[in-house]
């Protein structure tokens, strides 16, 4: 591929997700990570906010420190539209090509960012882990892949702007200083004639039952080696005994033992409580880029060779059919 | 209501119970004797377009980009019962990240033509980046919606469609023809029945090359994938890990440092 696209400045911008008017949380994760990159390059770091009577949402951005806000206000961009947002992008990007496009990997994020690069004709990278940038310009997106202990680093070298999506949960989150604000916001007026054949009808927010797997202190997370649904009850009964949640691997879910939204790692939830148990679970990279910032790790396996050993402080070595019950009766105990 | 032509994308990935392996020198992945599978949410999205059809009437037709070794898993999508497929598979396609696997497609789709709905599933097991869908989308000019987890007749030109979102669902309509990409959540995907194995060998099944197709030679494999893997490097978590037996001992010292780490 010839180095096609589109000549690009140094900015970093951040896509500003935003719902009921408010920023997804992942906006401000972004914020440090595109901070950093924009500075090694020399550029600045941009915001685009697409919605509809987001004037405070503008504001905010200013006040975590973002040189330049992109603003595009108009009543049918009140939600995300996969219709309208990726083909609003496309103009603004057009106009002002920056070197770099990061968008959270959201349900919305995961719509927008393969369609914007697939208008582009530019490369797309899913669901990364960290970033940098070389000496070319080129981001290095680092992902998780091909089992083992392996991170894969992508980048597009030939095609601008790059465009990635990030796992939320990775990076921490920028907090506002209301009188840092030293920006811009740069009202963008929405032109757009024609069919939208995309109609949002009604939004239903769900109460989650239990607790939330990223906000428990403890987690207590299951894999293939729990072997069946009543092991999976032992599971549980020790995640309630500590006050904690439930997580699983990928193969626990596959199992029909545990929900997806349970699924820890490369493509389930990101989680940092004070402490992880993790029964019957081998170890590899894309469940374990999920439990990283874990204060503490412990691990239950009958192989001593599992590689989930090396990343635990504490591992016991042996059946969790024997092991998990001793637990549970110890910490009765302990709490009486 | 008019009956709907459904091309259902199913991406044939190798099935991540046999483990993977890497080969560090041409930075691909050892496909060897890994056993080859129908992508578990293209089945999501099969039974999606199989359950239309029986609605609706209609047909359903698969499209897979692969090596000639996917026919099998094409058959196994015509014992489902689709009612035809395509295998686009070219050498040139080698390589192909997901800008240019979603070309290919789209050509594909072209070819086959006079279409109402593109399914696919939300992701893939094996690159799972959850891309192709809304790319084959945009190749085409079609709307998308990514994540379903209901689809309903809306009326004779637009679909219902509930979608996944952090906070619950969202519920949406989209004008046909149009590309969606299917959650697990869906529908839970048929067994394959005996009629179904004995009917598929006699449905059609082509295989098509780049000639066949009109595929820009430029924008296939590696030349028309933008992004490249720079690098493959090992990463390691490692903490000062104590390793003990499971003995009565060890589990007294670990309520021991819970304790010591506030956590009972
Ligand atoms: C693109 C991609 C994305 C992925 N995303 C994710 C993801 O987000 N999250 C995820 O979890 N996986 C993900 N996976 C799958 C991942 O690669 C691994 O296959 C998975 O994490 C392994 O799960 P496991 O440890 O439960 O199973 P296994 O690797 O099978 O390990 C089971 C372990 O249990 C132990 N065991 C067996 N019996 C017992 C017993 N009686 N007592 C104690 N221990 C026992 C065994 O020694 C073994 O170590 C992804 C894969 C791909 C390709
Ligand atoms: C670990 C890993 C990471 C990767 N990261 C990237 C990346 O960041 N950027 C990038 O551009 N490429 C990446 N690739 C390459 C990418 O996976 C391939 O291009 C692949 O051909 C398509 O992407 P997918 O498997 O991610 O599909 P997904 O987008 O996850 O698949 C969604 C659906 O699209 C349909 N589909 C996908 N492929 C086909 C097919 N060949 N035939 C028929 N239907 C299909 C199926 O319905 C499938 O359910 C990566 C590959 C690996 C192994």
């Amino acid at each position: 591929m010839d180095n096609q696209g589109l000549k690009a400045s140094s900015d970093i911008w951040v896509f500003a997700e935003q719902k009921n008017k408010r920023l997804a949380g992942v906006v401000y994760e972004l914020l440090a990570p595109g901070r950093r990159l924009s500075d090694k390059l020399g550029g600045s770091l941009a915001s685009v906010l697409i919605g509809y009577d987001v004037s405070d949402l503008a504001e905010e951005l200013l006040a975590c420190g973002v040189d330049v806000v992109y603003k595009v206000d108009a009543p049918p961009l009140a939600h995300y539209n996969s219709w309208l947002y990726p083909r609003i992008l496309e103009k603004l990007v057009k106009e002002n090509p920056p070197n770099s496009l990061l968008i959270g990997a959201t349900y919305a994020g995961m719509s927008l960012a393969p369609a914007l690069a697939a208008r582009l004709g530019v490369g797309c990278s899913a669901h990364c882990v960290n970033l940098d940038v070389d000496d070319h310009g080129n981001l290095l997106q680092y992902v998780p892949g091909f089992g083992g202990s392996l991170m894969a680093i992508i980048i597009s070298p030939y095609s601008r702007p790059q465009i990635a999506t990030i796992k939320q949960g990775v990076f921490t989150k920028t907090e506002s200083k209301p009188g840092i604000k030293k920006g811009m916001i740069r009202e963008v007026a929405f032109e757009f004639t024609g069919p939208i054949p995309v109609k949002v009808l009604e939004i239903k927010q769900e109460k989650h039952a239990g607790m939330p797997l990223e906000k428990a202190k403890v987690v207590v997370a299951g894999g293939a080696g729990v072997g069946s649904k009543e092991g999976w009850a032992k599971i549980e009964e020790l995640a309630a005994l500590m006050g904690g949640a439930v997580g699983a691997t990928r193969p626990a879910v596959d199992e029909g033992w545990a929900k997806e939204s349970q699924m820890i790692g490369q493509s389930g939830k990101t989680v940092r409580p004070e402490l992880y148990i993790g029964v019957g679970i081998s170890g590899d990279i894309q469940h374990t880029v999920g439990i990283q910032d874990a204060q503490k790790i412990v691990a239950i396996n009958n192989n001593p060779k599992a590689p989930i050993f090396k990343m635990a402080d504490y591992g016991i070595v042996g059946d969790y059919k024997e092991i998990v019950p001793l637990l549970i009766e110890a910490i009765a105990q302990e709490k009486n | 209501m008019k009956p709907l032509h459904i091309i259902v994308c199913v991406k044939p990935v190798p099935d991540f119970r046999s483990p993977v392996e890497f080969d560090q020198k041409t930075k691909t992945v050892k496909r060897g004797n890994v056993a080859t599978v129908i992508n578990p949410l293209d089945k999501n999205a099969l039974e999606a377009a199989l359950q239309l059809k029986e609605s609706f009437g209609g047909k359903v037709t698969a499209l897979s980009m692969a090596p000639p070794f996917a026919e099998s898993v094409l058959r196994e999508v015509l014992a489902f019962g689709a009612d035809e497929a395509f295998l686009l598979s070219d050498p040139a396609f080698a390589g192909s990240d997901t800008l240019a696997t979603a070309y290919v497609l789209a050509q594909g789709v072209k070819k086959i033509r006079d279409f109402d709905l593109v399914i696919t599933g939300a992701a893939s097991t094996d690159g799972n980046t959850a891309q192709v869908g809304p790319q084959v989308a945009e190749h085409l000019g079609l709307p998308h919606a990514s994540f379903v987890t209901q689809v309903k007749r809306h009326s004779e030109h637009s679909l219902e469609l509930t979608l996944k979102t952090e906070e619950g669902t969202i519920l949406a309509e989209i004008d046909l023809p149009a590309l969606i990409t299917v959650s697990r959540e869906i529908n839970e995907p048929r067994t394959l029945g005996l009629f179904g194995i004995a009917a598929a060998a006699a449905k059609p099944l082509h295989i098509l090359g780049s000639s066949d197709l009109e595929v820009d030679p430029e924008r296939v494999g590696e030349k028309g994938s933008p992004t490249r893997i720079a690098d493959i490097r090992e990463v390691s978590f490692a903490r000062k890990s104590e390793l003990h037996e499971g003995t009565p001992e060890a589990i007294s010292l670990l309520v021991k440092k819970f304790r010591e780490w506030g956590v009972i």
